[in-house]
């Protein structure tokens, strides 16, 4: 191998080192923060969203929530809501089969025909362990962002009048736009 | 700090969050300490072990300064200086 050869490779192997350099900055800033779906309806497993919710908004972090079908309960007002339109039978019998709101929802095991839910609602009174409504205020007051699912809505023919206040209608899109920004992100 | 500093701090504002469950004594501790001065002192009382892990981690994640725990039977008093 000459001597030229030689300087030549190594010219070049700088010259790709350097391509580093080229690299565009990171235009966005470093993902941070908690998207969640909420796909589940039970009261336990919606007990434990929220208070991830709320721990990682007291944490300074932002929060993402997608309330998606079964999920898109939690976000339903107590009691019947008359709406615009007309339903069909299907999701008349939807609506009311379906708990309406945070304080209807059931527990996933030990059921007991309702007595389970109502057993652990008390433990919690006991206990001094917030109650599904008043932490979803607590998450709601600390910025966490309320997202119901309209694909989930248009599905179970629930209105925009049947939720709460204070909520966002968006699709997948927008979840996978807040995970990508998030460091984490769960599916409940 | 050592246990007989901090019992000798000056504290702006007692939380007693006391009987409260997770996340409770975190979101007490939050809303507290908005409103204490700047490098003001809060103290957090709880009944409930876990919240002697979770509180120092808050506090650094936010940007406040664990001082330190007094343990007294049955609760622990923990120490915070508000950074931010």
């Amino acid at each position: 191998m000459s001597g030229a050869t030689a300087a030549t490779s190594e010219a070049n192997l700088h010259k790709n080192l350097g391509l580093s350099s080229d690299r565009p900055e990171p235009s966005e800033a470093a993902p941070s923060g908690l998207s969640m779906v909420v796909f589940s309806g039970d009261l336990d497993k919606v007990l434990a969203a929220m208070i991830i919710a709320n721990g990682a908004a007291a944490m300074d972090l932002p929060v993402n929530i997608f309330f998606t079908f079964w999920g898109l309960n939690v976000l339903r007002r107590g009691g019947p809501v008359r709406v615009e339109g007309k339903k069909t039978m299907t999701e008349g019998m939807f609506g009311r089969m379906m708990p309406r709101g945070p304080d209807h929802l059931q527990l996933s095991k030990m059921k007991m025909g309702g007595l389970g839910t109502r057993m652990i609602k008390k433990e919690m009174g006991k206990k001094h362990v917030m109650s599904l409504p008043n932490l979803m205020k607590s998450a709601q007051e600390q910025g966490v962002r309320f997202i119901a699912c309209t694909m989930s809505m248009d599905l179970m023919g629930i209105h925009k009048e049947e939720l709460i206040p204070g909520i966002e209608y968006a699709n997948v899109g927008t979840f996978i736009d807040a995970a990508d920004r998030s460091r984490m992100t769960m599916f409940i | 700090m050592n246990v007989d500093e901090l019992k000798s701090l000056k504290v702006d504002k007692v939380v007693d969050a006391r009987g409260t469950a997770c996340p409770g004594p975190l979101l007490d501790a939050k809303r507290a300490m908005g409103s204490i001065p700047m490098a003001g002192v809060m103290e957090v009382i709880s009944s409930d072990i876990g919240t002697t892990q979770d509180i120092p981690l808050w506090a650094s994640k936010v940007g406040h300064q664990y001082l330190g725990m007094v343990t007294e039977p049955g609760l622990w008093r923990l120490y915070i200086k508000r950074g931010k």
